[in-house]
């Protein structure tokens, strides 16, 4: 039998991966043809998408899109006894400069395997991180994590070895470890096809982050738009479990290790670490006042290693590689990769795994291939909601965590949306200011009531600009729009407050002329 | 008349047994409001004291939480549940049209139900679909590079397969 990979995760599918997989099974079916259908993760090639490939003697030949109404055809090609005549055919898969220019380290594995095979898993390096923690002492393990200069992708960016250590230190009866899922930046989608593609990887990350501190439970809390990602992790949990690798002995040592699935429920705010954590406490979103930190208080006031998702899964190779082996990518203080996530009007969207150190233009461009549209490519928000919008001339900017911050932007948890040359900034600006109001927990007053009070002030300029004084009108509004944006990132209790302005503030600067023109 | 032919108690009857089910485990109250929202399609107000009681909260408190997330609805939703997503990638690939086309095509705003009960509208933040903007999320299934004409396809499609097994379930002596 030959294998035939079709992906199974939710934007493949959401380009018709199902149906074609469907569509293939049935003629495998009425031909009794030799082949296998293995449901992969994705590449994160997703502009070829559904990205169908064959197995054969020179590696994985890669043929997309492959859509619904391409199936007959594709399939009268037998691509399976070796013709890659088929117009989509793009050679191998490993090939393809998008996917061969990347630094694969957290997703090696990611739409190589099929996602809930634990033999597929440890036939690619599964478990190896794994083994090498159940032979080490707890705090070998969080000095391989510190030496390997991980730092929290989730966004903030906060040493994880640092992070796990506090929690080591910090003697308790119990102590957890959480799984911030709540991926809900737009423009990002690493976490999602992480725990779609490769779920053992996060799971295996999560058991290494419990032998490090002394922890015997995980809660992985996954937000609610992610329905498939919920089903492959019940699954993949399952699974685990009755291999042993969860339950009273981890990988047949004496450690055990629980892990629970939560589901939040639609709370942007909910990814904010404290505000997840009442959310599993079963309350309102409310974000807590730190101190307390949550590696000393956290879930249900015990010490809590709280990581992102792509945090989590970058362990495992760090433990089975070594720390120098991670560190050696990047630069300065910015260590290992980042899965780079394209999206918004960008030719070929993706996923691209890069050392820290390359440029904005180095994805916009050589990965990216400008705007889908065809039109001139005008703004980029890096980072998510809370991302300043990048006009062309920081294009240059290095993707490191501390150059971005010293132009007053974030790198974030790693989306990059493209905008072409029709985007209105400051209708952007106002939507910043309007998602803050939407999404505020309302705990502290900055970010409350200064989000609506955005929304006003921009509405004021853009009434303003049809009468007479208009200029002065515009001045005087943006003005207090500047006092404003000072006041919620001066008063408010968490980022999603303080940096809402980001965005505006980005548009007001880059941007201006767009502030001052009627619509 | 006896307790089981009474529907008011049967719908007690089940909130409990979900409460039950759920109420050992530490924060409970989210994964019980997802299934009883899973079980009935919305969190009544009839069942805040029910689940307050199980948990020995406040029913403000049960309010409070039901209020606070999106996902969490107080009235009944349509058929079909049509997530549109409002956030900077589907913007960029021209969300706000599709938005604006979509109360147009069904006569509704966000957060509102179609007169005929069919379609429930509303707004979402990010389906993680933005490698294929615009992209709308139909009861669990999400599309990407949705346009006006796909969107209409699509929830017309779906609409109908949400009638036929509304159809199939009533079973033949109805039909």
């Amino acid at each position: 039998m030959v294998k035939l990979y079709i992906p199974r995760d939710t934007t493949a599918c959401s380009l018709g991966a199902d149906k074609v997989a469907a569509a293939v099974q049935r003629l495998i079916n009425a031909q009794t043809l030799p082949l296998e259908i293995v449901r992969n993760g994705s590449r994160g090639l997703y502009w070829l998408e559904p990205l169908l490939e064959i197995e054969s003697a020179k590696g994985r030949i890669a043929f997309g899109p492959i859509t619904v109404d391409k199936v007959d055809d594709f399939m009268a090609t037998r691509c399976w006894q070796g013709n890659t005549e088929h117009p989509a055919c793009l050679g191998a898969v490993e090939e393809i400069p998008f996917l061969k220019n990347q630094q694969r380290l957290t997703f090696a594995r990611v739409g190589v395997v099929d996602p809930l095979s634990i033999d597929d898993y440890i036939a690619h390096e599964g478990f190896k991180g794994l083994h090498a923690a159940l032979a080490m002492p707890a705090q070998d393990i969080v000095r391989c994590v510190t030496e390997s200069g991980l730092r929290g992708r989730g966004g903030a960016a906060f040493p994880t070895g640092i992070k796990w250590q506090t929690v080591l230190d910090t003697a308790a009866d119990q102590k957890y470890i959480v799984c911030n899922a709540d991926e809900g930046d737009s423009g990002t989608y690493s976490d999602r096809m992480l725990m779609e593609s490769d779920p053992f990887c996060l799971i295996e990350g999560m058991l290494i982050a419990g032998l490090a501190v002394g922890a015997d439970t995980g809660y992985i809390y996954l937000r609610e738009e992610y329905p498939l990602a919920r089903q492959i992790l019940v699954e993949a949990i399952a699974l685990a479990r009755a291999r042993g690798y969860l339950g009273p002995s981890v990988a047949a040592s004496k450690h055990h290790f629980e892990l629970v699935l939560r589901l939040g429920a639609g709370a942007y705010i909910c990814g904010e670490e404290t505000s997840m954590l009442e959310s599993l406490e079963g309350r309102r979103g409310e974000v807590r006042p730190k101190p307390p930190l949550p590696a000393i208080a956290g879930l249900f006031g015990k010490p809590s290693v709280i990581n992102n998702v792509i945090s989590l899964a970058s362990v495992p190779t760090i433990l089975a590689n070594g720390p120098q082996s991670y560190a050696a990518y990047g630069m300065d203080r910015s260590r290992g990769t980042l899965p780079f996530q394209l999206a918004g009007n960008i030719k070929h969207a993706g996923l691209v795994e890069l050392a820290f150190g390359s440029t904005l233009r180095t994805l916009l461009e050589d990965f990216g291939g400008g705007t889908r549209t065809g039109k001139p490519m005008r703004a980029v928000q890096v980072g998510g909601p809370l991302g300043a919008y990048l006009p062309e001339s920081q294009w240059d900017t290095l993707l490191d965590y501390e150059a971005f911050l010293a132009i007053g932007a974030l790198l974030g948890h790693g989306g990059v949306v493209a905008f072409d040359a029709s985007v209105d900034m400051r209708e952007q600006a106002r939507f910043s200011m309007e998602f803050c109001a939407i999404e505020s927990c309302g705990k502290c007053t900055p970010c409350r009531i200064g989000s609506v009070r955005g929304v006003e002030v921009i509405d004021q300029i853009r009434n303003a600009a049809e009468t007479p004084e208009m200029n002065a009108k515009i001045a005087q509004s943006i003005e207090l729009l500047e006092e404003l944006c000072d006041t919620m990132v001066d008063g408010s209790l968490c980022a999603m407050g303080g940096m809402t302005p980001f965005p505006v503030r980005s548009a007001l600067k880059h941007f201006a002329a767009d502030f001052k023109t009627s619509t | 008349m006896s307790e089981a032919a009474n529907p008011q108690s049967d719908f007690t009857q089940s909130v409990k047994r979900i409460v039950q089910a759920h109420a050992a485990q530490p924060g409970a109250l989210l994964p019980i409001l997802h299934a009883v929202q899973e079980a009935f399609g919305y969190v009544s107000s009839e069942a805040l004291p029910i689940i307050a009681l199980g948990l020995n909260l406040s029913r403000a408190e049960v309010h409070g939480v039901v209020s606070f997330y999106h996902h969490f609805r107080s009235s009944p939703p349509g058929r079909l549940t049509v997530q549109i997503c409002r956030a900077e990638s589907c913007q960029a690939m021209g969300s706000r049209t599709l938005q604006a086309h979509a109360k147009r095509s069904l006569g509704v705003d966000f957060n509102e139900t179609t007169a005929n009960g069919a379609v429930t509208l509303l707004p979402v933040y990010c389906l993680g679909n933005c490698a294929c903007s615009p992209a709308i999320r139909v009861g669990d299934k999400v599309f990407g590079n949705v346009d006006a004409d796909s969107f209409d396809a699509i929830v017309a499609e779906l609409s109908a397969d949400a009638v036929e097994v509304r159809k199939m379930s009533r079973g033949d002596t109805h039909g």
